[in-house]
Order: C-alpha cells, then structure tokens, then sequence
C-alpha cells in the first residue's frame, strides 16, 4: 500500500482529518477489491456464436482438441484461455459469480463442482447429446450427481503412485518399498546415504493429503472416507483417521521428507527436479507427474525412472490394490451458454476422439476411454508402453479409485482440511486433534 | 510555512477543489464500504442468492480463534516492519540526500525494488530462498540453505524481510525529500555552535523530520496491517507453513475466495477497516499530526 504524502497547508483541522481518514480508508478498501481484478473471461465473441472455455495452462494436447474444432468451425470457434492450477478455482468461482464465466469450463469433478451443480450453473449431458458411453464408468462417478452427468472426461487417468530413482535406491541397498514397514526402514538407510528419502512440496499443502489419503485407504477402508463425503462428519473422528496421521507423523519424525520439505511449492517445479537430480530418492505424486519428468528429464525418464503403487499398511482393512487421485479432469457446459450445441458437438466429437487418445497416450497419459488394450499395444516407445500399461492396470483392477479429498468435499471445507492436513505433518496437532478438527469444520 | 486565515470564500473554493476526489472517494471508497458491511449480514457462497444471516457471521468471526491469531500475527508484521523499516529508511535517506553523482547512482539502484510488482518480487525471493536449488546451494552461502519460507518459526520474519526489502526505498526517498527541505543555516549556526555530525543529526535533522516520520510511519502501519499480495505468493496462497504467516487479509480471503463464505470474510473486512481507521486517527492524534504547527517557528 502506498499512498502519497500530503505536506503543505490542508485547510481546517477537520478536512485534513477527513484527507487522513480517507487515505486510510482507501488503503483499506483495496481489500474489496481483491480477487475481482485481473482480466475478466467475457462469454462471447463478437459474433455472439463464439464459445469461451477457461482450463490450466498444462493442458497442451487437450488445446490440440479446440485447435481441431476451431479448423472445422471456422464461423463459431472456441476460444481457449489457459491459467496455472493454484487461482484457477478462485477464477472460476469468481468468474460465475459475476455471470462471466466460460461457456465450457475445466474441472475436477467432485464437491467442487457440486457446488456449481447445486446452484444451477451447470447444464447436465446426456449419452446421446456428449457420447458419454465411451468413458470408464468408475471415472464418471466424479462428475455423476443424482444420477445426471455434469462432464466429460478431458485427459488422463491420473491416480497417485510413488516414483522413485533407482540409481539412488541401489547406491542405498534399498529395494522399492511395498509396504509401510518397508517404506520406514528404507528412510533410515537413505537418511544415511544423505538423500531426501521421500520428496514433498509441502508449501502447497496439497501433495502432503495425497499421504493421508493413501494411508487411511489402506488403514480404514475406502468405506471411512465415503461415509465422510456424504455429509457424516463424525466419521473423521474414527480410529483410523486417527492412525493414519500416526503414520504420517511417523514418517516425518523419522526425517522421511527432509528438513526442506515445507519450503518446497510444487508449481515451481522443485519437487520433480529433486527426484531427477537424485537429491531425492523417491517421490508420492499424481501420474501427471511422469510427463513432467519426460519432459525435463528424459534420460533420467529412460534408464532411471522407476515407479509402484503406494506401499500397502500390514494389518490394514483396506484393499492393497485401491487407488485414490484424480480420475481425470472434467469438461463441463455452462447453463447460461448462448451456444449449446457447438459445445455439444464439441463433446462429442472432439473431446478425447481418436487422434486426442493418441495424442495422449504418446504423451504418457491413459485416458479414461473404454477398450484401450489395442491401441496400448501398438505404442512404439518400449519406456512409456510399460508406464501406460501399468497406469491402466492399476486403475483396471483397482476396487475403488478415491477421489481427493480436497476435491471430493464441498469447497468450504478444503481450507481446514489442507490447513489441518499441514499441522499434522508439521506436527503441530496430535493425530488425534486431525479428526477433532476436521469434524468440527464440516459441521 | 505560511498560515492562511481561510475565509468563508476561500473555505468554499476549496471543498469545490476537493469535490473530484470526494467524489472518486464515495465512490469507490464509501459505496463498497456500505456493500461489505451489508455482506457481512448476509449469508452468501458467491454463487447461488444472498440469504439474510443477521449477526451469525460476527458472531462466528469474533469467537474464532483463527481470528484473533490472524490479527495477532498482523500486529507482529506490523510492529516488527516498522522496527525494521524506520532505522534502515532513515539512515539511507540522510545518505541519499547531499547531491553528487554516486549517490545518485546508488539511489536510483536503491530505487529498483519499488518499480517491481509485488508478485514478481514474491516469485523470485521464493526461489532465491528455495533450500535445494536457491541462492543456499551456492558455494560459501550454504548457510542460507535452510528452510526460510517453511518453517513455522521462521517464515513470519522471512516474509518480514522481503516486506522491508520491498518498501524500504520509498520510506527512504521521504527521508530524502524531508532531509532537503531542511534550510541550510541551521546547520551551518549549529556547526559554529560546535556541534559535530551526531549532534546535528540528533538536534537538526531528527526533529526536523518529525511530520515525515508520522506520514511514513502511518504508511507503513496502516499498509502492513492490509498487506497482502507478497504475503501471499510467498506463502503459496495458503498463508502457511500450518497458520505461520496468514494475517488477517489473507485469512480474509481464504474466508472469502477459498471457502466461499462471503459473509464471514466481509465481516473480517470491516474488522480492518475499523482497526485502520482507529490505527491511523491515533498515530495522527498522538504526533499531533493533526496540529500540522511548524516546525521552523522563528526562521
């Protein structure tokens, strides 16, 4: 806040107090402001039959989909704008709020938009209008409200699994941990090789849920936390909830993320360089994360890239073989949209079509297509033939495929989840306080 | 200094003067006061009707421990910003004030942080400090490699700097302007007197610059205590490590853009505004600002 100084001879005593005041309050007034400045997202094009459509700016083969459409629509194009992941939700909240949002927005399913369900902001598909059948029907669950569809799918499967760098583990003797026990004596001998054992963009909160997510799946069952998404707060305060921060706990005491981790923000990417610079040994992240690697590191990627399915908890009542993450991300039509049926043709038509799932798995990614097992098989590279192939066998027999949690509940409760999820690593809340908390939020 | 009797046609001519900024002022400074305050009784997730709630929301945000802690850790930034920036300005300013050609150089250099946003200025300290890939991975500063901006202990005051690094240019330039305002003879009387440099910049410049002093201060009071932005790209926009650094603003927003509870967040926003406003009548009062007496009676 600046303001400029006033000197010189203002008048009578009460204009200038009423100057001093009007600084201040201007100062303060800033505040109103905040959030509704930057480039508003206007619905249209001049012609009017223009749609807009708002997604995150690493989106670059679902924007090949739009350049696709733009070249065979030439008189109502789709104009794509892109923004990083952080304020993207803020934007769009924003953005509805004041009846300029896109006409076709980028989502991932879930509470989140639930939220937009519930207010009316969203117009429900059908399988005939959007082709909706081709999609994996556990994945569609993210976007399915009181039976009705509020999305497409727009790009890859994306479950959390942990990657690790082999050179890193066989200098240590350590083998790949597959379960929890093995994760813990796998920390100390990395700890004294001097490595980060496990590396975590804790600063932005979200990687540090992927862990507690994971550990109460494995711990409780995936029952524990659908009890909790459908509005019964009391079941954060079951036993399991409590262990699972115990584990994370566990880890952290036993110096699992290094000393830095809190520093570390994943959108600036440190996180991945970490794994691939070998200061770190392994890394817990979504699959996104291998296109990462790929892209900044592709010799690493070839001979050192190694990756398995979160360590499973002895004891647990979970399945060994859940999974949680994001399903995908989802398109999803505006209700107030002028232009309906251009979105819908390009649902139908555009959204992972057949040059779309090429595309995709070429980089990496499986999406969430129906019968893939041909096109798998006829992928050149030998490296992402065997990632792709163990994406899709993961999520094909996995028993349930959780939501994140951050997404899954209703956005007023994402704050005090993200905020207790980083006390409790930070161990400044007791396992227990976790549930505590996090029950008393929701209600 | 001149006093002007104001006579009933200068008094005239001058609200006349001050109708365009009164104007801007009610309307983009009163009319969304009114519209928050309204919003704080009010029941609103941004997207569906605005409900009536009554004084549920105040309720909710005055016996809120968040609250208190927020507006602690807001005091904190701005005790400790004002500790930090006032020496450092001051002490440059009087550096920047004789003319000549390297001062100049230096103050324009001095100068730069101020020309920058306050995002850019949070991105690039957020990578500077970063432990693994930041300036502590260069030889000889390892020292720095530590989790500045991460730990719960130390981010506040890590915020703190960058804050001071920020602004610390423009309370200096007051201090510039302020110093060479100051007329040449009473140094020169005091240098006959026998007074050395101590003792004239104790008993000429600092009183001299007394109204410079409450105008900065004000700035940076009432300024920290709605600072925001750096805040928040440093922290990732969660206020964190845990709490560590979300002050009142941005607990505001999180409340507001985050959570989508409008009505509690512009609660919090009239909460500030009824501390800045207090802040900055009670600075102005106790310097007696507001008496705005000469302070070269006699010259």
């Amino acid at each position: 806040m600046r303001g400029i100084p006033v000197n010189g001879n203002l008048g009578s005593p009460r204009i200038r107090r009423l100057v001093a005041s009007a600084i201040t309050l201007t100062a303060a007034m800033g505040l109103a402001a905040c959030g509704t400045s930057g480039p508003s997202g206007s619905s249209t094009d001049s012609s009017g039959k223009g749609l807009t459509m708002w997604a995150l700016n690493d989106q670059t083969i679902l924007k090949e989909s739009v350049d696709a459409y733009n070249k065979d629509h030439s008189d109502e194009k789709i104009t794509l704008r892109l923004f990083a992941n952080d304020d993207y939700k803020q934007k769009l909240r924003v953005a509805f709020g004041a009846n300029q949002a896109p006409d076709i927005f980028f989502s991932w399913g879930g509470g989140a938009l639930d939220d937009y369900v519930k207010a009316g902001k969203v117009d429900a598909l059908t399988a005939a209008g959007a082709n909706t059948d081709r999609f994996t029907p556990s994945v569609m669950r993210s976007a399915t409200f009181d039976d009705k569809v509020y999305g497409v799918p727009a790009n890859g499967l994306a479950p959390v699994v942990l990657y690790y760098n082999k050179k890193v583990l066989s200098d240590a003797g350590v083998e790949p941990p597959k379960t929890y026990a093995d994760l813990l004596a796998a920390v100390k001998k990395l700890k004294g090789e001097g490595v980060t054992p496990l590396s975590l963009a804790a600063n932005s909160k979200w990687p540090t849920l992927m862990y507690l997510e994971y550990l109460l799946d494995r711990q409780g069952g995936s029952e524990v936390f659908s009890k909790i998404a459908s509005g019964d707060t009391s079941a954060w305060k079951d036993a399991s909830v409590t262990q699972a921060n115990q584990y994370l706990q566990d880890l952290s005491k036993a110096g699992a993320f290094g000393d830095n981790a809190s520093s570390v923000s994943y959108d600036q990417g440190a996180s991945t360089a970490l794994l691939y610079t070998g200061k770190a040994a392994m890394e817990v992240m979504g699959t996104w994360e291998y296109a990462n690697i790929v892209k900044a590191a592709p010799d690493f990627a070839k001979s050192d890239l190694g990756y398995t399915a979160f360590p499973t908890l002895s004891g647990g009542a979970g399945d060994p073989d859940s999974i949680v993450g994001n399903p995908s991300n989802f398109l999803s039509l505006n209700s107030s949209t002028k232009n309906k049926d251009a979105a819908l043709t390009y649902f139908k038509d555009y959204v992972l079509d057949d040059s779309q799932v090429d595309a995709y798995l070429a980089a990496g990614s499986v999406p969430p297509v129906e019968g893939l097992e041909s096109k798998l098989a006829a992928v050149s590279s030998s490296t992402d033939k065997k990632w792709l192939t163990f994406v899709y066998d993961l999520v094909r027999k996995s028993p349930s495929f959780q939501l994140s949690w951050d997404q899954a509940l209703p956005s007023d409760q994402a704050d005090p989840l993200l905020t207790n999820t980083d006390k409790s690593f930070l161990r400044q809340i007791s396992p227990a306080d976790f549930g505590a908390n996090m029950s008393k939020a929701g209600s | 200094m001149t006093v002007t009797v104001p006579t009933r046609h200068g008094r005239g001519s001058g609200l006349l003067m001050a109708a365009p900024a009164l104007l801007l002022f009610g309307l983009f400074g009163l009319v969304p006061l009114v519209g928050v305050v309204a919003l704080s009784l009010a029941d609103w997730d941004g997207l569906g009707s605005i409900g009536w709630a009554g004084p549920a929301n105040w309720g909710s945000v005055l016996t809120d421990g968040a609250t208190w802690d927020a507006l602690g850790l807001t005091v904190k930034v701005m005790v400790v910003s004002w500790l930090v920036q006032t020496p450092i300005a001051l002490a440059l300013g009087v550096f920047q004030a004789p003319r000549g050609r390297g001062r100049a150089l230096l103050s324009v250099l001095f100068f730069l942080p101020l020309l920058l946003s306050a995002v850019a200025i949070g991105l690039t300290w957020q990578a500077l400090l970063d432990p693994s890939f930041g300036i502590g991975a260069t030889p000889g500063l390892h020292w720095l490699a530590k989790p500045l901006l991460g730990s719960p202990e130390l981010a506040l005051y890590t915020v703190i700097f960058v804050i001071a690094w920020q602004f610390v240019p423009f309370h200096a330039l007051l201090y510039q302007a302020g110093i060479r305002q100051i007329p040449t003879a009473l140094y020169e009387a005091a240098a006959l007197d026998g007074a050395g440099p101590v003792a004239r910049f104790v008993h000429i410049t600092l009183p001299q610059l007394k109204y410079t002093m409450v105008t900065s201060s004000t700035l940076m009071l009432v300024g920290s205590l709605t600072y925001f932005d750096l805040i928040f790209v440093l922290s990732g926009g969660t206020g964190g490590p845990g709490t560590a650094t979300r002050v009142l603003p941005l607990a505001m927003y999180i409340t507001g853009f985050q959570s989508h509870d409008m009505g509690r967040a512009s609660a919090v926003a009239t909460l500030l505004v009824v501390f800045g406003l207090g802040l900055s009548l009670l600075t102005t009062r106790l310097s007696g600002f507001t008496r705005m007496d000469s302070r070269q009676e006699g010259m």
